[in-house]
């Protein structure tokens, strides 16, 4: 007690101190465990009423899982939540709902076959003696919206409105509610500066009403603005809670980071060879207008680790994607050891010596129902082959040695996939793609939501492949990584390459600013509105 | 502390008894069936009943193999018992009328052993067909196998105005007899169609758990986008199992027209439903990627074994129905029930790892 006294005495001129007993919600001890990996270890997360409670943390730190709790939709594996002192039990979103919590999902949660109004009020819909009452909510709607400053017919489809005013609609639905607790994931991802403002502006008043908000972001000059209380979660655990009055941007990052990234991750000097691989002028079309691809140029060395680095949409997926052949409708010419590579499905790719390691482990990269050796082997059958059958002695050779060579660590190489932690996983990824032979290695995000040790396994073993010669991409959104790990680093913007630097040359800002080309800040929202 | 571990033991025994019951449900349901029906009728067990029954279990297990192939794949077929009754009557006719070619006015009588193949031919002709729908035009397999549903049911009525071909003994001076040996034959004192059924059950085992193409039918089931970025060509592969099931049901429609010795058009109505019970009372998940071939033959027999003895128990049709049916969804449900609780031993045992 006294040390939290402490605390308030140090900001005596703050206006809005914070009361440490005025905790409305309570998350208290909360773990998760999901198959392979746990979320959230013994988190204790506070709410304090009428305060804009901001939650950071890296990518699979646990924010959203604890948000997900919070809001009913996961059920924590231990540990209990408190409203008001009192324990609570979320089953479903309704349960919360109840309760007055309201959340506003990072991904957007929007039936784009439904009408604005219908979606403000799925789920509670005014009825009148037990129809609809049609007049009644789309009156509502259209103040709600008003009181978004937007102008947005109630009437017409979600599916015809661009991303911006799609989120603008979610923070709609989730403000018809009388809420006591509104959870934001990431509400401005998809908007522009001006709406922005609005948000905060109706945050505030939120405030001013006595609402308390949980408020998610990525965006750390933009919680320095808005939050009131910060807490920091890194790898399922809560590092920090302070006041947001008295910390500063670079407080945040290494609260978040924890660590100096670039000493975890060494890169080698090497010796690059030929070149191995010649891409010139690769365009894909976009869907309704522009390009994925933007006529993209560049070599890739033997023994290279190729960085591409960009905003979420720039290409870089696309990019790697349009080299493994998923691409049908690309142009442009790509050479691989001189040769010109005119093939144009995955398998043929995969014959030539592509190999992709798939940005999303779980959707793109593993079969679920099978087990570990079966993913492994999934890309490379074809070698396992004696007569017509399957070996299953070539089959389980070729298995272990790769669990041996990547320290992958399983109990059996038998076991459902899913028994993995998620660097292990990711490591049966890269195994099935070193499985097929491969000449140019396309690794997409490959430290997204794995720990600590296991990325410094990841970085190693690109180490170690391309000191093999191996030609190695590596798309990552992380600065830090692909700072330390590139010996080139290409950025790309809206699908085209805007900038190029040498390990020497690279900087934070400089791959920043490459980075923004042609995103200015005044249109962001039209951008991305436009884009889908 | 030692009582306490004691406990432990204890109970991950008992969940590991639970779950080997329920795994082994299948089994464990067919044995109970047998005893059932044996204590209750004593001619069950009699050598001739268990021939009769297995005829009947082969037909349906012979159509179970090809769907199994499919329901892997995350698709379904419902085209298998309108292309068993459309392979009866193409067999049926090129027996009873040959070939007509009105052009050298001559009437052409194909030898036993082609019809045989060319029925074969046309069964996964109209499977392809259906997987090239499905595939290339990007129709859902329930949509897709339902027209086939209808017109493979169309064909079979139209190859001879919606009569039967009786009486299919072929003529010794065209050289097409022999035909119903196929339903009627013995070897080892066990009928022909017992004898495909064991046969067709160890060939699709192999190629489920031997062949590259099996391990693709799992992927593609399991996670399509996953298989397809590590170059399993899947047009290929779903096309290849609608035209293992059509070959099957041209496999059965042969035996049946075989056994009775005439086509009917309506030979194997409502057969492929019998076909996806037996399927997914194995253990085959509808979603795809999991289940096996044992697993469907174990079903098939269920299925049959409670038909046949039902019947013999003198149970009205519509009782059979409705216990059927009962039997269907209860394996289900228990199916759902070992997932979760595999789930929650796998989140167990992470925690105790962790």
């Amino acid at each position: 007690m006294s040390e939290k006294n402490a605390i308030q005495e140090l900001q005596p001129s703050s206006e809005e101190h914070i009361n440490f007993n005025d905790i409305i919600l309570r998350a208290e001890k909360i773990t998760k465990i999901f198959p392979g990996t746990v979320a959230l270890e013994n988190v204790t997360f506070n709410v304090y009423k009428g305060k804009v409670n901001v939650l950071i943390g890296e990518n699979g730190a646990g924010k959203s899982t604890l948000m997900k709790i919070l809001a009913g939709v996961e059920q924590p594996t231990d540990g209990r939540v408190l409203l008001d002192e009192h324990e609570i039990l979320l089953h479903s979103p309704l349960d919360a709902a109840k309760l007055g919590i309201g959340i506003i999902y990072q991904e957007l949660n929007l039936c784009s076959n439904l009408s604005v109004v219908d979606n403000i009020f799925l789920a509670r819909e005014v009825v009148q003696k037990g129809w609809i009452d049609k007049k009644d909510q789309v009156k509502k709607a259209v103040e709600m919206i008003q009181r978004l400053e937007q102008k947005i017919d109630p009437n017409a489809l979600v599916s015809e409105l661009r991303i911006g005013q799609q989120q603008i609609i979610e923070i709609a639905k989730a403000l018809i509610q009388d809420v006591r607790i509104l959870i934001m994931d990431e509400p401005t991802s998809a908007l522009s500066a001006a709406e922005v403002e609005i948000l905060f502006r109706v945050i505030r008043e939120l405030k001013a009403q006595g609402v308390s908000i949980i408020y998610i972001s990525h965006k750390l000059e933009e919680l320095l603005q808005i939050g009131d209380v910060i807490t920091v979660l890194r790898d399922g655990r809560k590092v920090a809670e302070e006041d947001a009055s008295k910390v500063s941007v670079s407080w945040l990052i290494e609260k978040m980071v924890g660590r100096n990234p670039a000493a975890l991750f060494t890169r080698k000097e090497r010796k690059l060879g030929k070149v191995l691989l010649k891409v010139e002028n690769l365009t894909a079309p976009r869907l309704g207008g522009g390009f994925v691809l933007d006529h993209v140029s560049f070599e890739l060395r033997e023994g290279e680790i190729l960085g591409f680095y960009g905003l979420m949409g720039a290409g870089r997926s696309d990019l790697v994607d349009c080299l493994a052949g998923m691409y049908l409708q690309s142009s442009g010419k790509v050479w691989l050891d001189g040769v010109p590579v005119i093939s144009k499905t995955i398998s043929e790719r995969i014959d030539h010596g592509f190999v992709l390691v798939p940005e999303d482990r779980q959707r793109y990269g593993l079969v679920q129902s099978l087990s570990v050796m079966d993913n492994m082997l999934l890309a490379s059958l074809k070698k396992y082959i004696k007569r017509v059958f399957l070996n299953r002695k070539i089959e389980k050779t070729a298995t272990e040695q790769q669990v041996k060579d990547l320290s992958i660590r399983v109990a059996g190489i038998h076991q459902p996939i899913t028994a993995l932690s998620g660097g292990n996983q990711q490591k049966v990824v890269v195994a099935k793609g070193l499985l097929t032979k491969p000449k140019v290695l396309l690794l997409d995000e490959p430290t997204r939501g794995i720990d600590v040790g296991a990325k410094s396994e990841i970085f190693e073993l690109m180490n170690r492949l391309a000191s093999q010669n191996y030609g190695v991409i590596f798309v990552s959104s992380e600065l830090k990584e692909i700072l330390a790990m590139s010996d080139r680093i290409i950025v790309m913007s809206k699908g085209a390459i805007t900038g190029e630097f040498s390990h020497k040359e690279a900087t934070e800002e400089k791959l920043v600013t490459a980075s923004a080309f042609g995103h200015s800040p005044s249109n962001g929202g039209n951008n991305h509105g436009s884009g889908k | 502390m030692d009582q306490e571990n004691k406990k432990i033991t204890r109970n991950i025994t008992k969940t590991d008894i639970q779950q080997f019951l329920l795994r082994g449900r299948a089994f464990i349901a067919l044995i109970l069936v047998f005893i059932v029906f044996s204590a209750m009728s004593p001619q069950f067990l009699s050598t001739g009943n268990l021939v009769i029954m297995s005829k009947h279990v082969a037909i349906n297990a012979l159509l179970a193999i090809g769907m199994t192939f499919v329901i892997l794949t995350g698709g379904i077929d419902l085209s298998v018992g309108s292309i068993v009754g459309m392979t009866a009557m193409i067999a049926g006719g090129l027996i009873n009328e040959g070939i007509i070619l009105p052009q050298l006015g001559v009437i052409v009588y194909p030898h036993t052993w082609m019809i045989i193949i060319i029925s074969l031919m046309v069964g996964t002709l109209m499977g392809a067909i259906s997987g090239v729908v499905i595939t290339r035009f990007n129709v859902a397999p329930f949509i897709a196998t339902l027209g086939m549903l209808y017109v493979a049911r169309g064909i079979a009525g139209l190859r001879n105005n919606g009569y039967t071909f009786p009486n299919l003994i072929g003529r010794p001076e065209f050289g097409n007899t022999g035909f119903p040996i196929l339903g009627a034959g013995n070897f080892l004192g066990i009928n022909y169609s017992i004898w495909l059924m064991i046969a067709l059950t160890i060939i699709a085992y192999i190629i489920t758990t031997r062949l590259p193409f099996g391990r693709h039918v799992y992927a593609v089931g399991g996670n399509e986008r996953a298989a397809e970025l590590s170059g399993v060509r899947i047009s290929r592969t779903k096309i290849l199992v609608y035209s293992i099931s059509g070959f099957c049901s041209a496999l059965v429609g042969l035996i049946i027209a075989s056994q009775l010795v005439a086509a009917h058009p309506a030979t194997g109505e409502s057969f492929e439903l019998n076909a996806i019970a037996a399927v997914v009372l194995g253990g085959t998940s509808l979603a795809g990627g999991r289940g096996s071939m044992g697993g469907t033959l174990i079903g098939a027999f269920v299925i049959g074994v409670l038909g046949d003895g039902l019947v013999m128990m003198g149970v009205s049709s519509f009782w059979q129905k409705v216990i059927k049916g009962a039997v269907i969804v209860l394996a289900v449900i228990i199916d759902q029930v070992q997932a979760r609780m595999q789930e929650r031993i796998a989140l167990q045992r992470q925690q105790i790892i962790k």
